[in-house]
């Protein structure tokens, strides 16, 4: 089987029945006296591609700072897989499963695509550095590493890098550093992974490449957030469609629902919102 | 297959070490090292002639050279994981090295010294050595790596002047804890355990005068017969078990860089936000690195020290830590074997160098008095005259100006034309196997 399969195979655990994958509850974050995201509230249920829109300035960004762990928000709380996450770093909620991409591409570059795709995987015997080191325990590190590198292998033909594996990252276009960066995601075994702006950037006969890739990962099961400029993209491929608005969420629902909501439009015209 | 069954475990892992020796061996860097160890002790056995030197005089040139080269080595090696993997910025090796070589003369000094230690074997002293390094660099770590990269520089400036004014405090030129008396002798410097070279070939290996003993005998007089000292035969000996030392540190630095821990160092190097998206604990990854790091550095300073039997805090100044950092330029940040090309060339060719030029020049050369300052000399540029300048900068007590100029065009033309140093921005890919070659198992062990 393609490397997806091993890359974006892991079940959603604890979903059972109605209870969503993320649940987002009054979010708030403060920079000095901007309010960046005002009381942010809404879910997403497993195994869905949701996005998440807004004007510039909405609170996109730093929503996903806050709910990944890069920042940490002043009031709110976020649950993920049915554990309060609210105040992990970063690196403890990937080992969770709830993994992140970047608006700007941050490709490892002086370090190999295949380094940039083998660094990723959680649970690596190797990191530690005793094991690493001593030469009773290498030979299991080393054993680890093989199967690894088959599985990075079949990462990068998933989504056609496999031709650059041995480039440094930062020698990469754009759209390749994108790809790389979902590449790297995928080879964390993810249960969900919110994508900044994956197409930024990124060209028409890439975007569909990578717009393919994402759908049949989640059809395998994973779950997607996806932030977008792209109203396009994300009318045409996302369900559902969370809509925020000066820190706080406008409205949620199906493409059409939120295409037909005269609050939308006006928010992205500018105009201040009432209620 | 059989052949090696019968000669149980001990005979097979005899083989797998010379097998992993042949296939170093076979590698183009262990060839690049040891053409550019050739290509050194050539260039220094002309220099040697052209100074006249007679045999013995020859043979501890290279010595010299080899003896620096290793010590250096050694220490861009350490510096090249914290800073070349891990890009953690140290500007306090001066102080980790102090540290090591410190801790071991207060554990292993004499207690008859004028500035006695505690008296304990020569292992013992070196292990707490290199422990007390890893210690001060984990206390400078943990509070700093939290911060940026930045303030890690600032706190390991500080932390390695402290060490140096720490054991150069009156405070602690003697002192006694209880009834044991100890000391560092202060500004005066302190003597250290005996060389344990001598203690191989000494009856009284404490004593200047000593007679050597069965094996001292043997070798000395072998090589008296070619002409050679004693003092240098133990010069060599020591320089020897120095390379040896570079290469255990070389072999286990490999396998820290070639290996997951490794490739977590460089993203940590690379973007650290990253690292942690992916799910790093990348504090507790900059915490082993620098302390493995400030170890190595303890120990380098050990074998460093050791050889002349005496230290004092004027070999800890800031300016050491400049030339390791000189040396891991030059060789190149990020590459193992980079670092002990950067050491050697660094310690023969621009520590040592300006040395053999002033000789040289001088010998052949009557480049007349020097100016008695450098502003006479500058002067009389004025006239088109160079010659004071170059005989200020030739003079005894100057060498040092002519070294550090040396260092400067160096560095402006590295940092102008390759900035990745000798051996940097190579492919040397974190894995303990090759990436690219899929269905494969073996490893480079």
């Amino acid at each position: 089987m393609s490397g997806a399969d091993a890359a974006g195979g892991r079940e959603p655990e604890a979903t059972d029945g109605d209870e969503p994958l993320l649940t987002v509850r009054g979010l708030t974050k403060q920079f000095g006296g901007i309010v960046a995201v005002d009381g942010a509230t809404f879910d997403v249920e497993a195994g869905t591609l949701t996005g998440l829109i807004g004007p510039n300035g909405a609170g996109k960004s730093t929503t996903f700072d806050l709910i990944t762990g890069v920042q940490r928000p002043d009031a709110g709380a976020v649950v993920f897989d049915g554990d309060d996450v609210t105040t992990h770093r970063a690196d403890r909620l990937a080992r969770a499963g709830l993994v992140r991409t970047f608006q700007i591409a941050r490709e490892l570059s002086e370090m190999t695509v295949l380094e940039n795709v083998m660094l990723a995987p959680r649970d690596q015997r190797g990191e530690t550095l005793w094991r690493s080191v001593l030469p009773g325990a290498r030979g299991a590190v080393i054993e680890q590493e093989t199967a690894l590198r088959e599985e990075a292998w079949e990462t990068l033909e998933f989504l056609e890098l496999d031709h650059l594996a041995t480039e440094y990252a930062g020698n990469l276009s754009g759209g390749q550093r994108k790809l790389l960066e979902l590449a790297r995601v995928l080879m964390t075994d993810p249960t969900m992974v919110l994508l900044d702006e994956p197409l930024a950037g990124v060209n028409p006969t890439l975007e569909t490449k990578l717009l393919d890739r994402i759908h049949e990962l989640r059809d395998r099961g994973l779950t997607f957030l996806l932030v977008e400029h792209d109203m396009d993209v994300i009318m045409n491929h996302c369900d559902p469609v969370i809509v925020l608005h000066q820190g706080a969420v406008l409205t949620q629902g199906s493409p059409s629902e939120v295409r037909e909501d005269e609050r939308v439009l006006e928010a992205y015209l500018g105009g201040e919102v009432d209620g | 297959m059989s052949d090696q069954d019968r000669r149980g475990p001990v005979g097979s892992r005899v083989d797998a070490v010379a097998d992993g020796v042949r296939s170093f061996v076979s590698t183009s860097d262990a060839r690049l090292l040891l053409v550019f160890a050739l290509t050194l002790y050539g260039l220094f056995t002309v220099v040697s002639v052209l100074l006249g030197y007679n045999f013995n005089g020859i043979v501890d040139t290279l010595r010299r050279i080899t003896f620096l080269s290793g010590v250096y080595a050694i220490l861009v090696l350490a510096l090249n994981v914290q800073w070349g993997y891990a890009g953690l910025f140290n500007i306090g090796v001066a102080g980790f090295m102090a540290v090591g070589v410190y801790t071991m003369a207060i554990l292993s000094s004499p207690t008859t010294n004028t500035f006695p230690g505690l008296g304990l074997p020569l292992p013992i002293g070196i292990v707490g050595g290199v422990l007390a390094a890893t210690v001060l660099g984990l206390l400078a770590a943990l509070p700093a790596l939290r911060l940026r990269g930045d303030y890690l520089a600032i706190v390991t400036l500080a932390m390695a002047e402290i060490v140096r004014r720490v054991f150069r405090s009156p405070v602690f030129q003697e002192f006694s804890i209880g009834s044991v008396q100890l000391g560092t002798g202060g500004s005066r410097g302190m003597n250290l355990p005996e060389n344990p070279i001598r203690t191989l070939f000494y009856q009284n290996p404490g004593e200047a005068g000593s007679p050597p003993n069965g094996l001292g005998s043997a070798l000395f007089d072998a090589a008296s017969a070619a002409g050679i000292e004693p003092s240098v035969v133990e010069g060599w000996v020591y320089a020897t078990m120095l390379v040896v030392a570079v290469g255990l540190v070389y072999w286990l630095l490999r396998r820290v860089g070639n290996s997951p821990f490794g490739r977590v160092l460089k993203a940590v190097r690379e973007d650290e936000v990253v690292a942690r998206a992916l799910g790093k604990d990348t504090r507790l990854f900059k915490v082993k690195a620098f302390a493995v790091g400030c170890a190595l550095m303890g120990l380098g300073g050990i074998l460093w020290r050791l050889s002349g039997g005496y230290v004092s805090t004027t070999m800890f100044q800031p300016i050491y830590t400049f030339y390791v950092f000189v040396a891991l330029i030059i060789g190149g940040a990020g590459s193992n074997t980079g670092s002990i090309l950067g050491g050697a060339a660094f310690a023969s060719l621009l520590f040592e160098g300006p040395n053999f030029v002033r000789r040289i020049v001088t010998g052949y050369v009557d480049v007349g008095a020097a100016p008695n300052s450098l502003y006479d000399a500058i002067a009389a540029l004025g006239g088109l005259d160079l010659t004071p300048l170059v005989a200020y900068s030739l003079s005894d007590v100057n060498v040092s100006a002519l070294r550090l100029v040396l260092l400067g065009v160096v560095l402006i033309y590295l940092i102008q034309n390759r900035p990745e140093g000798l051996l940097g921005h190579r492919k040397e890919v974190a894995s303990p196997i090759d990436l690219t070659d899929r269905g494969t198992e073996e490893g480079d062990g």
